[in-house]
């Protein structure tokens, strides 16, 4: 469903370099984990697949689409097909709970009746029905990442990527998130997450890229944490 | 459609509200720009009125000989009538003269005394002669001395033809007339072009708080029309608030200074105001609308580009 064609990137000065010759590929319903110092080039894969970052070199196709070949106006589009969870959450600060991810279905074109059903189901997923009025900074970090969480599935995507979604969370609520992206994946999503913590990978075990100098080291179907 | 348009405006609103220190920061600005512009359209029109006010009391008087033919007194005037600088000339006759020296001496015994010895009526006629602009009176003060010069008559017809007299005075007052209106438009249009410039800078600054919300928007794939909409909502709602702000202030300072300017330059303002009320209304909320939806346009534009 996501493939990298020997994908490179290039920064400015043409000398040092985000990613080289990275080729993979993830089926539906998988749930990849990728892992790698700071500077491996995590980030910058992930920002490949949601059309934030092009590729120097390579290609990047979601299904058989050239995800870089989309047009800037189509880009909306492409994007509600995916959806995103980053490591400092990035709700709007003005919106509640319910409102930020009653937003994406908004910006999605739904109905106010979907909304109506979906968000409290949605809220329900994360176990923050009680937290629906509340505003972001009302919120603690792990319940905050639920409501990003929330926000990301509420659409349906077919595929969620989460960059260091534990990165700023204690060690609980890092284990609920876990728990929650492990359900969202039983229940048939495809996750992508990068992440720092060796702990959250051995207690998947599941598929685990290593990432190192920008390159892919290692491949594993049910990974351990190795560096 | 229909609903995408009623969410942007509902989000517009909400935004409105739930940024409230921002917003009042947006309108304070957009309200004393439109109170900078609202003066200057007064100042303009009391300038302008004041203007005709005095050039209506400059004129050229011709005073005849008493002894002066009607026929050449009537041929003068039409002559002058016929000039396409000249807006009025008013004819006074002999006996209307005499009526208004009368008039004016009425407690000056020896004048009055005076003028009863005499067996007949000492005044000549005279016209008064209105130019349209105060720069054309050189013009038709020369037009007379050549009607005065060609005369046939024997006896001249003309006694004395005021504007030699008046002429520094008339010059001097032309340009100050220019003077001032030149001034006081190069400071209108610096004062709006730094009243518009600073409105556009507070709103770039507002929608600048914002520029993560806009990049969370589009992450979440809301299409741009989507997230530029609520941020326009918003900035009419700036440009209508301060129109109506900059409206409640200008009222209460034209009724403190309707009278005043009545008294000095013959110009009511508040009259002026409130006949011409919903022209200024219209005008400066128009303005305030279209100050606070291009500033906001061109505000979120930054953020939108990938």
């Amino acid at each position: 469903m996501i493939y990298f064609d020997n994908v490179s990137k290039l920064y400015d000065d043409g000398r040092s370099a985000a990613l080289q010759r990275v080729t993979f590929q993830v089926a539906p319903k998988e749930f990849v984990s990728i892992v790698g110092h700071s500077g491996a080039g995590k980030t910058t894969l992930l920002k490949m697949i949601i059309a934030e970052d092009k590729p120097t070199e390579g290609q990047v196709f979601f299904e058989s689409i050239d995800i870089h070949s989309i047009p800037r106006t189509k880009l909306p589009h492409y994007r509600r097909k995916i959806g995103t969870v980053f490591q400092d959450f990035k709700l709007l600060p003005n919106k509640t709970a319910y409102e930020n991810i009653a937003f994406a279905m908004e910006a999605n074109g739904r109905s106010d009746e979907e909304i109506a059903e979906n968000v409290p189901q949605a809220l329900a997923l994360v176990d923050l029905d009680d937290k629906a009025w509340n505003f972001p900074n009302e919120l603690s970090g792990g319940e905050k990442q639920r409501v990003a969480i929330a926000r990301a599935i509420v659409n349906q995507p077919d595929i969620i990527v989460a960059d260091e979604p534990t990165g700023n969370l204690d060690p609980i609520a890092t284990y609920e998130v876990v728990q929650i992206l492990r359900k969202i994946n039983d229940l048939g999503t495809t996750v992508i997450m990068t992440t720092h913590n060796k702990g959250v990978i051995d207690e998947l075990g599941r598929r685990v890229i290593t990432m190192n100098e920008g390159q892919i080291v290692r491949d594993d179907s049910t990974g351990k944490y190795v560096l | 459609m229909l609903t995408a348009i009623r969410r942007i405006t509902r989000a517009g609103f909400v935004g409105f509200w739930r940024s409230a220190y921002v917003s009042l920061a947006s309108i304070f600005v957009i309200t004393i720009t439109l109170f900078v512009i609202g003066s200057t359209m007064f100042i303009d029109q009391l300038l302008a009125t004041s203007l005709q006010t005095i050039q209506k009391k400059v004129d050229i008087n011709v005073y005849f000989e008493p002894n002066a033919p009607q026929e050449e007194i009537d041929a003068l005037k039409k002559a002058v009538e016929a000039l396409p600088e000249v807006a009025h000339v008013t004819y006074t006759s002999r006996e209307d003269a005499l009526i208004k020296y009368r008039e004016k001496n009425k407690n000056n015994e020896i004048a009055l005394q005076a003028l009863s010895e005499l067996d007949e009526n000492p005044l000549g006629a005279d016209i008064a002669i209105q130019a349209k602009e105060t720069s054309q009176y050189e013009g038709i003060a020369r037009f007379i001395e050549e009607q005065r010069e060609l005369s046939t008559a024997d006896t001249p017809i003309i006694n004395k033809v005021t504007y030699n007299d008046n002429k520094e005075s008339i010059d001097t007052l032309t340009s100050i007339i220019n003077a001032v209106e030149r001034v006081s438009f190069i400071i209108m249009v610096v004062l709006i072009i730094a009243a518009v410039l600073i409105t556009f800078n507070t709103i770039r600054l507002a929608i600048y708080t914002a520029r993560e919300e806009i990049a969370i928007m589009r992450l979440v794939g809301a299409s741009n029309m989507f997230i530029r909409g609520p941020f326009m909502v918003q900035g009419v709602m700036y440009g209508l608030v301060g129109g109506i702000f900059a409206i409640l202030i200008i009222y209460p300072i034209l009724t403190w200074l309707g009278p005043r300017t009545e008294a000095f330059f013959e110009f009511n303002l508040l009259t002026y105001f409130i006949s011409n009320f919903s022209y200024i209304f219209l005008t400066l909320v128009g303005i305030g609308v279209v100050l606070g939806l291009v500033s906001s346009v061109l505000a979120v534009a930054r953020y939108l580009r990938v």
